[in-house]
This record gives structure tokens, sequence and C-alpha cells, in this order.
């Protein structure tokens, strides 16, 4: 099996995840995702230096994985592939910031380590978050809510076509892959050469693709936006999920929560 | 009341590259009748098919949908009387669901949701497909996202049905299947198609393409037994009458 085909298995994971019964999948997808979005809006809060502050955050995605029985290595994996980003968004810090931020003992830690650290907790807890709300939602429910919370319709049209096709893409790209594999000498994998060629026909076939698909949306009466045949009801539970979650996230910014945990299990931070 | 009716009169279409398409196509249908259009590559069938339901705008002549012309202002009431089948039904699948595929449709006709859901269970059914409405259209064989294309067509009820290619890519069985089914509508059917088996089966009158002119228009049991205006339009007899492979050998053996 190729990378590509590997790849779009792992696309199709999170939403055969998202099909399964259990408690948070249960939950109004509009809760998850504007308890996500607040989940977000406090990491991201956090000033670069504070990584103890935000360690009680972890809490959050823990708790989803149990309640929500995804596979803890389902997330390590999209972890493990998104990674190479954040390292490069903070590999730079520990070289142009040297300033000791903190001394534990002998040992004096320059803040560009503390902001790189804080970087990579960062990237853990927002990805975790955005991909337990997909593997408890399912990608079709979580757009469909975020277009009742108000976003824009052409940014949700564009989100639901892009997942249709993604598959189809990577079906023709791995068709693509394995056609050059099989005449290449050694089934060794394109060079980039190779690769610039294949990715051009892949955008080409991919606009083709795109025109023939608008036709058929234009001769069933598209006007700009994709309508839904779903339903939502809000619940009594749904509230709680918001206000708990809410609750838990105004703590941990403002309650020192870190430190108090500390206090109780007797460790000074 | 002519709202069945398709007609085409001088029709030429040439593509932005100045490759031309069409070159004076004129044809008229009536209400009810099943018409097989075949040609060989680059014939002008797919473009022609284009042009009935307003994809593509005629660039001299005209094309008359029913009551109406089809130009930009008519292309709401056209698209409402024309149900389109696309060659691949991948480019016509788009939604996350099949069900969703097929309320989509009568959802963009603005119906109310009993009237959608009424029609996407009938549709589903017509086709036997109900089993598949919760399906991701990219999970499904063949035979069942072809099932499902056309089910996307009939739930906006339109009176006259065009497809492209409906057998291409299907198995035997599920080939023979699509035909059982297509034979059973009543809607006026337009067929573009290579696969002159089926065109024989279902359609009583064929029209030859040839680079982008009508090259015969008649009863199908003629033009499809004829087998020099075939070989001169690129094409050859259907199977069904090019008889027995086996007896002809024998034959020559004797």
């Amino acid at each position: 099996m190729s990378r590509i085909d590997v790849l779009a298995r792992d696309m199709e994971s999170l939403d055969l995840l998202a099909s399964r019964d259990t408690p948070v999948r249960r939950l109004d997808p509009r809760a998850k995702a504007a308890v996500t979005a607040m989940f977000l809006g406090t990491v991201v809060s956090f000033g670069k230096y504070e990584i103890a502050e935000m360690t009680p955050l972890f809490l959050y995605p823990a708790a989803i994985l149990a309640l929500g029985q995804v596979p803890a290595r389902v997330l390590f994996r999209y972890l493990l592939f998104a990674s190479p980003f954040a390292l490069l968004a903070g590999m730079f810090n520990p070289v142009l910031d040297r300033e000791t931020a903190i001394s534990l003992g002998a040992l004096d830690v320059p803040g560009g380590w503390i902001s790189f650290a804080s970087i990579m907790l960062r990237f853990m807890l927002t990805v975790s978050a955005v991909l337990l709300l997909l593997a408890c939602t399912g990608y079709v429910q979580v757009c469909a809510a975020l277009g009742r919370l108000g976003a824009p319709r052409i940014v949700i049209t564009q989100f639901l076509l892009l997942h249709r096709y993604m598959f189809i893409l990577s079906d023709e790209a791995a068709r693509m892959t394995r056609a050059h594999m099989l005449r290449s000498r050694d089934g060794r994998g394109p060079g980039i050469r190779v690769w610039a060629s294949l990715a051009g026909h892949l955008l080409l076939h991919a606009h083709d693709r795109g025109s023939r698909t608008h036709s058929a949306m234009l001769a069933r009466g598209f006007d700009g936006s994709l309508p839904s045949l779903r339903a939502f009801r809000w619940s009594w539970a749904d509230t709680c999920f918001l206000a708990g979650c809410g609750g838990f996230f105004v703590l941990a910014r403002f309650g020192n929560l870190a430190e108090r945990l500390g206090d109780l299990m007797g460790f000074a931070v | 009341m002519s709202h069945h009716i398709v007609e085409a009169a001088d029709l030429e279409y040439s593509y932005p590259d100045g490759t031309p398409a069409l070159k004076g196509v004129s044809f008229r249908i009536e209400h009810g009748e099943s018409v097989g259009i075949v040609g060989a590559n680059g014939a002008g069938k797919s473009t022609l098919l284009m042009h009935l339901n307003g994809c593509l705008l005629a660039g001299k002549g005209t094309v008359r949908v029913g009551d109406f012309p089809v130009t930009g202002q008519t292309l709401p009431q056209v698209r409402r009387s024309v149900g389109t089948v696309f060659q691949d039904p991948d480019d016509q699948l788009f939604m996350p669901t099949v069900e969703e595929d097929v309320a989509f449709g009568p959802l963009n006709m603005h119906l109310p949701p009993a009237e959608v859901e009424s029609r996407v269970s009938a549709s589903l059914e017509s086709v036997n497909a109900l089993h598949l409405r919760k399906r991701p259209p990219y999970k499904l064989s063949g035979g069942e996202k072809r099932a499902a294309a056309i089910a996307t067509a009939l739930s906006m009820s339109p009176d006259i049905l065009v497809m492209d290619e409906p057998t291409s890519g299907l198995d035997p069985r599920a080939r023979r299947k699509l035909i059982g089914l297509l034979a059973g509508f009543m809607h006026t059917k337009i067929i573009a198609s290579h696969d002159l088996d089926m065109i024989y089966a279902l359609c009583g009158r064929t029209i030859v393409l040839h680079e982008g002119r009508v090259a015969a228009d008649g009863p199908t049991a003629s033009i499809l037994a004829n087998h020099d205006l075939l070989a001169g339009c690129g094409l050859e007899l259907p199977l069904s009458l090019q008889g027995c492979p086996v007896c002809a050998n024998i034959k020559k053996a004797e």
C-alpha cells in the first residue's frame, strides 16, 4: 500500500470513528464545535513562557479521548504526521532567545527553549482537540455545525467539497504513483522531476473534474450553497457540557489551577 | 402544452480553442420518445447533451426544451424539465451521503422538507437503491453509483431524462439490470452511448452523429442494421446483430 493509500485510509478512519455510538458522539455538534473553539482560544491566550499553567488543559483531550472511545494510537499517528510543521515553527526560538528565563537549581534555562516547549505543547493541545472533535462528530457534521454557528456559507461549501473530492483525488494520485512504480527501475519512488509532472497532471485532472462536477451541480439548481437535510437538537446534556467545559477553561486560565494542584500534591511549581 | 418536446435547429458550437464540435445539428424529439444518440469518439454526442440542459449555450442556431428556448434566462425552467445523468457518476455524486445527493435538487427547488423526503425515498426506491441512502458515495460499487446518480436526476421529477454513456464501466449483470430499469421509465429519454446493443434494446429511434453533423436519423432497427452507414461513421453493428461467432466458424469449416 502506498503512502497516499495510507493517508486516504487514515482520513476515512476518523469518519468511521465518528459513526460509533458514544456519549460524546450523542452531543449536539454545535456544542462540541463551540467548546473546541473555546478550548483553542484558551490555549492560545497563554503567554509564551507559561508552560506549567497550560498543563491542566490536557485533562480536556484526555477526557474526550476516554469518553469518545478514540484509540490513542490514531491520535498519536496524526500528531506525528503534523509535528514537523510545529517543529519548523519553533526550531529557531532556542537560537534567537538565549536570555535565561528560569533557573532549575544550578541549571539556567534560556527563554528560547521554554517558548519552543510552549509551541509544542500548544500544538499537541490544539491539534488533539480538533482531531477529537472530528473523531467524535464527523467532518460533515462539524461543517454543518459551523454553518449553523454563523460561518460563511461559501467556506462551508468549500470544506464539504474538499472532503468529498479528497478521496477521489487521493485515489487518482495513488493510481498514478502505482503506474509510475510499475514502470520505474527497482520499483523506486518518483524523483523530484517526475513528482512535478505527476502533480501537474493531478492538478489538470482535478480542474477537469471540478468543471464536470460544477456542470452536474448547475444541472440540479446549484445557487452557491450546499443545502442540508440535517436537523440538530439541543438538549440539557449539551448545555451542561458547554457550561462545564467553559467553567473548566476559565478556571484553568485564570485560577492558577496548575499551582493549586501542585500545592495539593506537595510540589512547588 | 409541449413541455416534453426537445428541438435543435441548425445548432452549431465551437470550443473556446476554436475546435468545432457541432456543425448544424437539427432534430425534434416528441413526448415519450426514447432516442439513442450514437457516434464515434469526438462525434459531438456529449457536447450535444450539454446543450440540452444549458451547461453549454448554442453558438449558432437554437435549442428548445418544451415551451422554452435554452438561453441564460430560461435555465431554471429548462433544468427543472431535463434530468441529466453524467458519464462519470463520481462527477455527479458530490454530497457526503447518497440521500443528501438525491435531496440536492429538490432542496434547491425550495420544496418543503416532507416533499423532499418523499422524493428522496421514491427516487431511491425506483432504482432499487433505498438501502444505500446513508452510505457515502465513494464507498459504492460502479453499479450502485450509477443507480444513485440516476436517482439524483429522478428526484427532480424531470419530464426528460438525458443520459451520457449510462452503461460505461458496468459489469454485464449490472448493465443488464440498468437496461431493465431504464426500460421501465416512462420519461422522454435521450441516451448517448457507444453501447449499441443497449440503444437497440431501449430506443425506438436513433440519431447518428458524425463529425458534428447528423449523419442519419430514423428507426433504430433499420439504422443499427445498416452496416455501410455505421462503418462510414466509425461504428460497427451491435454485437446482437453480428451473428454467432461459433456458428460462423462452423459454417466456414463446412
